[in-house]
């Protein structure tokens, strides 16, 4: 008996405990579900092993960037500094938490599968990364809060909550959607959706007589932010140079030659090899990211064919929801007004905490990310458009950049020893969802899960009552607006 | 024939048009190897490959690429890349 003692042992430690080697396993699976040949079974789980590792790779490089960096903002002004890229905090988590969020994001696929076949909520979560993300985040906030013992319990209060949520907000979103769209062909699959939720809610106060954006003419020479791995590596190598400045101020010569000292721990010797050496771990930083995309894209590419086929023979019919820039042709220059305006409102945000709150309550410093304000603000911007014109995708912005300046601070308070790490989480659902849960895992294991079952049931009970009474019956917010549009087109074009 | 599309950070838009690239090229018997990047490393992948999708937004950033590049509205739309494919490879 006991040599199958030792395989069983063997393969629950030495594969199924390897995120890298599981990750492979579900996209066998996943392939094997689609009928494909022993070839194209074996390529697909090979590369999504890989893939996986490519990202732990990237994490490293990351790492090794953004260690110093937030070192530096320590010493200089005492506070946490934070750059919120989900990318980084997710390949940070991957070595401790790569298998139990493996685990989650499988059950909470199928979860989603039961909710959407056996209820009104025919939504189906198709935005890979973010499902990984949320994973990710589920796993870290629950091993946490019940701690390293409750293995079992943390996987299944996770697959619950994720499958929750995957069909829950898509469904809440959906009313503003149809306003945009114009039809209730898409739904929306980005863990942003109560940043978009508010600006369209915020677009239908501000904006009744507020002309689109899309009749505004931009200039061209804003298009190269669209590049993300330059706009990030350009943010950086900004936000580097400042806290270097500073530093240079404020700090004792012999401290600051040692902030950059590298792996090999030899310091920097004189002020412009400091400088120099900040703005090369500032590239760093961006070809740590870029390198995690590059493994993200290999295992979604695995991934996500084998989620849809699964799902399209599940529930037939059910509509897709997507990631954010599906929404960016609907009004190209509301996204990049969302972003700018989200933008500022974090950069007000952050002096705020810098200013008041860092100081009075230790909240941490987060700093902008290129890539979320991009994506979140630019997707409010859009929504509030949608119902408020241009003062609707600026305020709707602005207000998506606070939101996504705070929220993360909450969310560091409940992820144990990640929350020091220098970056996390940066959407709203992360934000909230993940702080909520943290929060109330706090409760201790069989409370907490109890607690987590009745937040779940409610969401669906109220998502299915939102589903039926408003979006199935046609409710599209923004009609006064609408109605105000329809008359200005008929002044502007005389019978 | 390699057909690469296009998507701003390459793992999210681009993996679900990869998808229903795929199910419209088998449908149209067209023998083709779809990768999925992003916009930053589109330009060094175009290199190798005979043809670009990409969505209305991005193709403007691809101008002068060496390969025709198509729009495709709709990446959900296996139909509209169908018809794309169509007219492009002429079959």
């Amino acid at each position: 008996m006991n040599w199958f003692v030792t395989i069983l042992n063997f393969i629950a430690t030495q594969i199924l405990n390897v995120p890298a080697y599981l990750i492979g396993i579900v996209a066998a699976i996943g392939l094997i579900a689609l009928r494909r040949s022993v070839g194209q079974v074996i390529a697909g789980a090979l590369k999504a092993a890989m893939g996986y590792l490519i990202l732990g790779a990237g994490a490293t490089v990351v790492v090794g960037a953004l260690t110093p960096f937030g070192n530096l903002i320590f010493k200089v002004s005492g506070a946490h500094g934070v750059v919120p890229t989900n990318e980084v905090i997710t390949a940070q988590a991957s070595t401790q938490y790569g298998a139990t969020s493996a685990y989650i994001i499988v059950l909470g696929f199928i979860v989603m599968l039961m909710l959407a076949r056996f209820t009104p909520l025919k939504y189906v979560f198709l935005t890979g990364h973010h499902m990984v993300f949320m994973s990710t985040l589920l796993a870290v906030v629950l091993s946490v809060g019940f701690g390293s013992d409750h293995g079992l319990l943390v996987v299944i209060a996770g697959s619950v909550l994720m499958g929750v949520i995957m069909v829950v907000m898509p469904a809440f979103a959906q009313p503003f959607m149809n306003r945009l769209t114009g039809a209730d062909q898409l739904a929306i699959g980005h863990f942003n959706t109560l940043g978009y939720i508010m600006s369209g809610a915020i677009g239908t106060a501000v904006g009744k007589k507020s002309k689109s954006t899309e009749d505004l003419t931009f200039p061209d020479s804003l298009r190269f932010l669209r590049d993300s791995m330059v706009s990030t590596t350009m943010l950086m190598i900004v936000l580097y140079l400042v806290f270097a400045v500073w530093g240079a101020i404020k700090l004792p010569f012999a401290d600051l030659m040692k902030i950059f000292a590298g792996s090999s721990g030899t310091p920097t010797v004189t002020l412009g090899a400091y400088f120099m050496a900040a703005f090369a771990q500032a590239l760093q930083f961006g070809i740590g990211v870029a390198i995690i995309l590059y493994g993200v894209r290999i295992i979604l590419g695995e991934l996500v064919p084998a989620f849809q086929g699964i799902a399209e023979r599940v529930v037939p019919g059910a509509k897709p929801a997507l990631d954010i820039p599906i929404v960016f042709p609907f009004g190209p220059n509301s996204a990049l007004i969302g972003f700018l305006s989200s933008f500022v409102g974090g950069l007000a945000t952050l002096a705020l905490i810098a200013v008041w709150f860092g100081p009075a309550w230790g909240v941490a410093l987060i700093l902008p990310g290129m890539v979320p304000h991009f994506f979140d603000g630019g997707g409010a911007g859009v929504f509030g458009n949608a119902t408020g014109g241009r003062r609707g995708a600026v305020v709707g912005g602005f207000i998506n950049g606070i939101m996504i300046t705070m929220l993360p601070a909450w969310l560091l308070t409940v992820m144990g020893s990640l929350g020091l790490a220098n970056s996390t989480f940066g959407d709203a659902d992360f934000g909230w969802f993940g702080s909520v849960t943290g929060e109330i895992s706090k409760v201790g294991p069989t409370g907490g899960s109890l607690l987590m079952l009745l937040m779940a049931v409610v969401l669906v009970a109220s998502a299915w009552v939102y589903q039926v009474r408003l979006v199935a019956r046609g409710w599209v917010p923004g009609k006064a607006r609408a109605e105000w549009l329809a008359t200005q087109k008929k002044q502007a074009t005389p019978a | 024939m390699k057909i690469v599309c296009v998507c701003g950070m390459g793992i999210g838009t681009s993996i679900l048009l990869k998808m229903n690239t795929e199910k419209a090229a088998a449908k149209l018997g067209i023998d083709a190897d779809v990768t999925a990047a992003d916009i930053s490393s589109a330009r060094g992948s175009a290199q190798g490959c005979d043809l670009i999708l990409t969505s209305q937004e991005l193709a403007t950033e691809l101008d002068g690429a060496s390969v025709p590049v198509v729009v495709i509205n709709n990446f959900m739309d296996v139909g509209e890349i169908e018809t794309k494919l169509q007219s492009t490879t002429g079959r």
